[in-house]
């Protein structure tokens, strides 16, 4: 067996982080490598280190057994490797040509480059089955295209390592199954592929070998075929983890939000959400599914009063909302309606706050917080202290900055915030998005408590597992509308058709 | 009504009148390409008045004293490239906020100026009057003589096309080479791409600061032109901020035309053409108007810029990257 890529002792700390410890990794030419780990294991920075992004401060990279040093992202591209980063490198205005010519132009004038690379790309296309109509603008691509348009990049510049940073997060199941036949055509034309992601069923389906991170070591190898998707999931974490949630079957109560034919325009007057009608009943959680990009973000901060809706109307607990004409989220949150939004940085936190300050954002108007123009420091406080204690937020520290926190703890501030408000309806986008799988189990957990005490929740996430896992009634989202409903036990391929617009009279 | 626009008709469409509207709209045009450039590139440039202030000063001094033209133009420029790489070294490398930057280039090039101005010529920060040898003179292009008889197209070769210096025709010649440079070029393909998505070029391997570098110079060259010529072609001399806004009214150009180099031109023209009518009509009465203030010409562009792009000719989007340093991500 000979190596395509090997690291030895690879160290790299930021400031007081240490995010690589001795690393030593050994890729087989010719086969699809997984490395999986939580957030925050270390897995983007190692990727990063082979790519020439940071450079190591200590050990050796190997490549095809000799030693080279990788100094800049043109040394990787030089030394065969190419990389398709989680976030696409791609110019969205520039014809898919374009970008994939750029830095490899072959001179000064671009003409006869252009030229030379349409043929080159005929043929990569050709031979991995990897088509894309190449001067189509890149911005105006499905995501699923615009990977493809990464991984060509990669392969025009003579790429025989390819690393692929959480290449599924974007994509549908079907996207995701068809990334994964052309990984197979790769490796079984002699690349060599890395691929990095959180998502253990992944890794069970494409990859050879696995190497599992936690907290910046690498911690076991294996082989794919030999290890199962518990024992990975253990040595992710460091102790046994439920992957399912235990849950009794709902009982649903009276109807809690109910939604008519809402239409929501963005702010460019695109149709974002196309007349939803959906019914959330106290005491069950409904799911939207759906590739993310499909209006559930617009429907969400509708919900939630953030975003202004054209048509349609919502009642919450059999009051109607639109009655005056107007809404914000005070209103919506006055009648009950708790948000825990999909991205926390951007709407749930001010991350430079402490702690303490975050816990009673948006609720600051709160007597219990104090009265008149002045805050009552020492109630908020101990109120943010219950919740630490409470939802198990860790640093228990209640003045330090959120910013400080990890991505699970500052979830965790944002849903004790929340919950904590004894909601008629929770409204949860992608709870567990940037979460280690511990936290994961327990908001899930939580999540399913709340459901149980009477609540209803609507939750949207991209995870169909998560949907699956926590909803009593799934539906799915495709370009705005929702394109039916099924019980969380439908087949995923059944729900992946759906989320790709497929409706199954029409599959059929 | 009839009297008020055969007036202006008569105004606009007047060889005078328009052979001064690509006089007035030269410097416009040099200092637009240069802004071009560095706001491709992702760097916001606010700082092209204090550079074109600073090279018209640096041209008019240099002439001056040496009695050469094309002396002064390397003054202009050199000193208009310094200040353009002190805004990178601001902005690329430091990291620094690029409109501060620009405000500071501003301020200092109107300070020193006039102090520099004072203390080596003591003529209240003008530069001494230049003679004919220290300026750049009118061209005339081969076959105006024969042609002078010619009706019209004659009158228009003679007057509009022939007869420039040698600065207007490198301001009109900078558009299509600017425009090669851009979209014909692999500088040009990177420049675009560094102003988008830094990110995109990082990962192709290409330095994203010594791209930026190299826009920003560019920038430098162009500023150091179009001050060039105002104070040594336009003008015999430098007087204290003879710039008076052009630097701002051509990125109300670049703006308007989008950050392209064609439209960019035809902007320039018009806000030149707008200058050309405001200086003929200066205490004249307009039929059935009267006598239209000055400084209202003088705001049209700036009007024209902020209601054309409200409403008539769409949304201008500037590159995505502009006035953001690059940070390697830390994930």
């Amino acid at each position: 067996m000979t190596l395509a890529l090997e690291l030895v002792g690879i160290d790299k700390s930021f400031g007081s982080v240490h995010a690589n410890k001795d690393i030593n990794l050994a890729v087989a030419k010719g086969s699809i490598h997984g490395v999986v780990g939580e957030n925050g294991a270390g897995k983007s920075t190692l990727m990063s280190i082979i790519y020439g992004f940071y450079s190591a401060d200590a050990g050796e990279i190997r490549i095809d057994g000799k030693p080279v040093s990788i100094s800049d992202s043109k040394a990787a591209i030089a030394h065969g490797i190419g990389m398709v980063h989680q976030h696409f490198m791609l110019v969205d205005n520039f014809t898919v040509l374009e970008n994939v010519m750029l830095g490899a132009e072959g001179g000064f004038m671009l003409n006869s480059g252009l030229h030379k690379a349409r043929k080159e790309l005929k043929r990569l296309a050709d031979e991995y089955g990897l088509t894309v109509d190449l001067d189509a603008e890149v911005g105006e691509l499905p995501v699923g295209l615009q990977q493809r348009v990464e991984i060509l990049k990669a392969l025009f510049r003579g790429a025989d390592i390819l690393i692929l940073d959480e290449p599924t997060g974007v994509l549908t199941p079907a996207e995701a199954d068809h990334l994964f036949r052309i990984l197979r055509i790769l490796r079984d034309e002699g690349k060599t592929v890395l691929l990095i992601t959180h998502k253990l069923r992944e890794i069970m389906a494409v990859t050879d070998k696995v190497s599992v991170m936690r907290r910046g070591e690498i911690v076991d190898t294996r082989a794919t075929a030999e290890t199962s998707v518990e024992e990975l999931a253990e040595l992710m974490v460091g102790r046994s983890v439920l992957l399912r949630v235990d849950k009794t079957p709902s009982t649903p109560g009276r109807p809690v939000l109910e939604v008519e034919d809402l239409t929501v325009r963005d702010a460019r007057g695109v149709v974002r959400v196309d007349h939803a009608s959906l019914t959330v009943h106290a005491g069950e959680i409904v799911g939207i599914a759906g590739v993310s990009g499909n209006g559930q973000s617009q429907l969400l901060e509708a919900l939630a009063g953030i975003r202004k809706w054209e048509t349609g109307r919502v009642l919450v607990d059999g009051q109607d909302v639109m009655a005056d004409g107007k809404v914000d989220p005070a209103e919506m949150r006055g009648l009950g309606v708790a948000h825990v939004p999909e991205d926390r940085h951007r709407m749930g936190l001010v991350n430079s706050f402490a702690e303490y300050e975050n816990c009673a954002l948006g609720y600051h108007g709160d007597p219990k917080y104090g009265s008149g123009a002045l805050l009552d420091i020492k109630a908020m406080r101990d109120d943010a202290r219950d919740k630490i204690e409470k939802y198990d937020i860790r640093p228990p520290s209640c003045t330090l900055k959120t910013s400080m926190f990890s991505g699970g703890n500052q979830q965790k501030i944002v849903l004790a915030r929340e919950i904590e408000r004894d909601p008629v309806v929770l409204l949860v986008g992608q709870p567990t998005r940037g979460v280690d799988i511990g936290a994961i189990e327990f908001i899930h957990k939580r999540l399913i408590e709340l459901r149980d005490a009477g609540k209803g929740i609507l939750l949207v996430s991209v995870e169909l597992d998560e949907i699956r896992m926590l909803a009593d009634r799934v539906l799915v989202m495709f370009d705005g509308r929702l394109v039916g409903e099924r019980a969380p036990d439908a087949s995923e391929q059944e729900l992946g058709l759906m989320m790709a617009g497929v409706t199954r009279e029409a599959a059929e | 009504m009839l009297d008020f626009l055969s007036a202006i008709f008569a105004i606009i469409f007047n060889l005078s009148t328009l052979d001064a509207a690509v006089r007035l709209s030269t410097p416009l045009l040099l200092a637009a390409l240069a802004g071009l450039f560095s706001e491709r590139s992702g760097i916001f440039d606010i700082g092209l008045e204090g550079k074109m202030l600073a090279a018209a000063f640096a041209a008019g001094a240099a002439a001056g004293v040496t009695g050469s033209a094309w002396l002064g133009l390397a003054a202009g420029v050199v000193i208009s490239i310094a200040l353009a790489l002190v805004h990178g070294f601001a902005s690329i490398t430091a990291r620094g906020n690029q409109i501060v930057s620009g405000v500071a280039i501003n301020f200092f090039a109107a300070g020193l100026t006039v102090l520099l101005g004072q203390a080596w010529f003591h003529q209240g920060g003008r530069t001494p009057q230049l003679g004919p040898g220290a300026r750049f003179g009118e061209v005339d292009l081969p076959g105006a003589d024969v042609l002078k008889d010619v009706p019209v197209i004659g009158d228009i070769y003679n007057h509009l096309v022939s007869g420039h210096n040698i600065l207007v025709y490198a301001a009109f010649l900078a558009v299509p080479f600017s425009w090669w440079v851009l979209y014909r070029t692999r500088f040009g393909l990177r420049l675009r791409a560094v102003g988008e998505n830094p990110a995109a070029v990082d990962t192709a391997g290409i330095s994203v600061a010594w791209l930026r570098y190299r826009a920003v110079i560019c920038t430098g060259i162009l500023c150091g032109l179009a001050g060039t010529y105002l104070s040594i072609a336009q003008s015999a001399g430098f007087n204290r901020d003879m710039t008076a806004g052009r630097g701002f009214i051509a990125l109300a150009a670049l703006i308007f035309a989008k950050w392209k180099p064609v439209p960019a031109m035809f902007a320039c023209l018009l806000f030149g053409m707008l200058d050309a009518v405001a200086i003929r009509l200066q205490g004249q009465a307009i039929p059935g108007v009267g006598v239209v203030p000055v400084q209202f010409f003088q705001a049209l562009p700036y009007i024209l810029t902020v209601i054309l792009l409200a409403g008539f000719i769409g949304k201008a989007i500037p590159p995505k990257a502009g006035g953001v340093a690059y940070v390697k991500e830390r994930t």
